[in-house]
């Protein structure tokens, strides 16, 4: 097994992991981290291919992955901005009791 | 395949585990901080230290304390009677084993044209900020719009309504 190969197969774990998370949590919080997991498993494979690529000198796949930092913490403040504008409506996080648009 | 990785691996997958297994949401996301920290130090296995360094100053150090702010203010650290598991969680959990399973199919079915051992990149700070300043500089003005465009946002929609409160 190449080395490449061992840090793609960490990474699609963790994608899974994080996916089953955000797809089985009840706490919004919780499906919110599970997305934060997917996106650096994303993360994970950039560097990995930027890494073992064939022109690592031209920072295409670590620039990537700096934006995607950037934009994932972008993500994260609305995200739980959102989540806590939720909560003071409904008063509460669990996302099976909030089923209505309608406020 | 270094000792290293196996271990900074163990260590990832079990923090990400832990963060989508655990019943307490703050301990849900402790364990959430320890993956960041195994991810950020794959970084640096990987010769990545200005993104491994990254890593550990955007995750650990702002969105996981971020989660634990929002987990205090909801009360989310109270375990709901009913379980903390969706009433669909089985439908959810063979979606991510299939996604798993073709993701692992895929990588391994490519594993003999995957590029073998290479020798380390030399890329230091200053490289990369000549790279963000020269090639990548459109990119940069454009993250800096969406970072400031998202911190006013966060702030507007997080902000207390007192026309509501009433």
């Amino acid at each position: 097994m190449t080395p490449l190969t061992g840090f793609l197969l960490v990474a699609a774990l963790l994608f899974s992991i994080g996916l089953a998370g955000a797809l089985t949590r009840r706490n919004a919080i919780l499906v919110l981290i599970g997305i934060e997991l997917m996106l650096n498993s994303a993360n994970l494979n950039l560097i990995a291919f930027w890494r073992y690529g064939p022109h690592p000198e031209r920072l295409t796949g670590m620039m990537f992955a700096i934006f995607s930092i950037a934009v994932a913490a972008a993500e994260a403040a609305v995200g739980l901005g959102l989540v806590i504008q939720i909560h003071r409506h409904a008063h509460t996080t669990d996302l099976d009791a909030i089923n209505r648009m309608k406020g | 395949m270094s000792f290293v990785f196996y271990i900074l691996a163990a260590l990832t997958v079990a923090g990400s585990l832990a963060a989508v297994l655990l019943k307490n949401t703050v301990h849900c996301a402790l364990a959430l901080t320890v993956a960041f920290l195994g991810l950020a130090l794959l970084f640096l296995d990987l010769d990545a230290q200005f993104a491994g360094f990254a890593q550990i100053l955007v995750y650990i150090g702002a969105v996981a304390i971020l989660v634990v702010f929002a987990i205090l203010l909801t009360r989310g650290s109270e375990t709901p009677k009913d379980g903390v598991f969706s009433h669909t969680w089985l439908v959810g959990l063979v979606i991510a084993a299939a996604v798993f399973a073709v993701l692992g199919w895929a990588v391994l079915g490519s594993a003999r044209v995957l590029p073998h051992e290479t020798a380390a990149p030399v890329v230091t700070v200053r490289d990369i900020g000549v790279a963000l300043i020269g090639r990548y500089i459109l990119p940069l003005e454009i993250v800096a719009i969406l970072l400031t465009s998202a911190m006013i946002g966060a702030v507007i929609v997080a902000m207390h309504d007192k026309e509501g409160a009433k």
